[in-house]
């Protein structure tokens, strides 16, 4: 997967989240987005989704500029996975019609083939016994897992995660992270917003560092987490890593 | 006298839940007493026109139905227009539902039959009315369903956005079906009052239970005969209706 951004800004109101950054990176599998809260890692992954347009410059997913009008990005939306922190799933529709809803709305497949689709994608995940339940009765980590089945079940060409753990418990974090891990198997590229540290270590090709408004450091997993190479990234990792 | 007020930690005694009873009952029955005794009706006479009262109270049902019905589209209509990007669109929603929300019903009856539907030679009273009352009671359903879609969590446009949906899917296969368990309540409320104000259309001639009431009335010359029968045939609509936005009410409730 190629993402390349040039001279992208983005801001609300007076804050500018974003500040003319420019990255052009190329990953096999994994690409974690870390750094200290409201540096704009959201921001940035929110971009990358399609979900906001920056107000300059121009992001470039494997050779195609994402476009301007609501009516493209949508279009580029369809094509992708997207996994908030939490509340993904639409909490009037059981788990299993939060999956066949893209599917049969949006992606236009018959009855029966969205369901033995849907099906199969909630058997992958272990949720075969929680299809017909609405997400209330779901755990936390259930939910997400679900929320995980949802993107992936259009077949997108990759998916976005933002910090898909950050409102659960150690234990459903852990279960939700084991999918994610899983995840790199199915060959899937993924863009992951990520606080767990030991996770972005173990399972990310590329860290790329947003703080203040860019992207100060940007390097292999393991490199990164030996030597983020500049003195603000050291501290981050310093503060998060104490104990 | 502590044993007659209920509070949340200490509840009020049984025997004062009874005393409050009986003493309202023999209070409201010596009222009745006293006001029917003094203006002796004529209800025998007004007996023999039940079947006036009945026809009435058929239309008023089927005026509010058909009132809710159009009202309820005008209102959702209206709602989503009040949100509208388009800014033509967005202001006449706020114009329309500022405007009817800031008039009597009454002058809405009067202006609106009289008046505009006259200009246009639209001279059936029986739709015109069921128009007003609904371009009436749907500015009221347009802030009911407004106020139910505000409350949808900005997660959940946005899970409707990332998965590609289109504005007007996200309305209706994320939006709609929650708003409607949300508003639901609110709605049955709006019902009663639309069974109520549909009495209101009388004033144009419209042979609903009111305007029956009154024809009884000036026929037998006896009016509390007449009067008391129609607010007793209001209540066997609204108490229902009031029931069941209870029951909604504390179903919605339980969900959450």
């Amino acid at each position: 997967m190629r993402i390349e951004l040039r001279d992208v800004t983005k801001a609300f109101g007076a804050h500018r989240v974003l500040d003319r950054v420019t990255l052009d990176i190329t990953f096999d599998h994994t690409l974690a987005l870390v750094g200290p809260s409201g540096g704009g890692k959201s921001t940035l992954l929110r971009l990358l989704a399609g979900l906001d347009v920056p107000d300059a410059g121009t992001i470039t997913v494997d050779g195609r500029q994402l476009g301007q009008s609501e009516s493209e990005l949508r279009g580029y939306r369809r094509e992708i996975g997207v996994v908030f922190q939490a509340y993904n799933l639409f909490p009037h529709l059981t788990a299993i019609s939060n999956v066949l809803l893209p599917l049969v709305e949006v992606h236009g497949l018959g009855p029966v083939e969205a369901r033995t689709r849907a099906l199969a994608i909630l058997e992958r995940f272990r949720l075969s016994d929680h299809a017909g339940k609405q997400p209330a009765h779901l755990s936390g980590g259930q939910r997400q897992r679900v929320a995980i089945a949802r993107a992936l079940a259009i077949d997108p060409r990759f998916l976005l995660l933002d910090e898909p753990t950050s409102a659960l418990d150690p234990e459903m974090t852990a279960e939700v992270l084991d999918v994610i891990a899983e995840l790199r198997e199915s060959g899937k590229p993924l863009v992951l917003v990520t606080h767990e540290m030991g996770f972005a270590r173990h399972t990310a090709d590329l860290v790329a560092f947003v703080a203040g408004g860019g992207i100060p450091s940007c390097r292999p997993a393991a490199e990164f987490f030996n030597d983020p190479g500049m003195p603000e990234a050291r501290r981050f990792l310093a503060k998060i890593l104490k104990y | 006298m502590e044993a007659f007020f209920e509070r949340e930690r200490s509840p009020a005694q049984q025997w004062a839940r009874a005393v409050t009873i009986v003493v309202l009952a023999v209070l409201y029955s010596l009222g009745c007493w006293f006001v029917f005794s003094t203006t002796a009706g004529n209800w025998g006479l007004v007996w023999n026109y039940r079947m006036t009262f009945l026809s009435g109270w058929v239309l008023t049902i089927t005026l509010a139905a058909a009132a809710l019905v159009l009202s309820t589209l005008i209102g959702v209509i209206a709602a989503i227009a009040r949100r509208s990007p388009f800014l033509p669109l967005r202001y006449s929603a706020v114009l329309y539902i500022e405007t009817i929300r800031g008039l009597p019903l009454i002058v809405l009856v009067l202006a609106g039959f009289y008046g505009v539907a006259s200009a246009l030679r639209w001279n059936d009273r029986l739709t015109a009315g069921v128009f007003i009352l609904s371009l009436f009671s749907g500015a009221y359903i347009a802030e009911i369903i407004r106020a139910g879609i505000e409350s949808i969590a900005k997660s959940q446009w946005d899970s409707a956005r990332a998965i590609g949906l289109t504005p007007l899917q996200t309305y209706r296969f994320v939006v709609f079906p929650q708003v409607l368990r949300q508003s639901l309540p609110p709605l049955a409320g709006q019902f009663s009052s639309i069974i109520k104000d549909s009495s209101l259309l009388s004033i144009i001639g419209i042979t609903e239970l009111t305007f029956s009431a009154q024809q009884v009335a000036s026929a037998t010359y006896s009016t509390l005969a007449c009067y008391l029968p129609l607010g007793v045939c209001y209540l066997l609509l609204t108490i229902p209706v009031s029931l069941w936005t209870k029951w909604l009410e504390s179903r919605v409730r339980y969900e959450n």
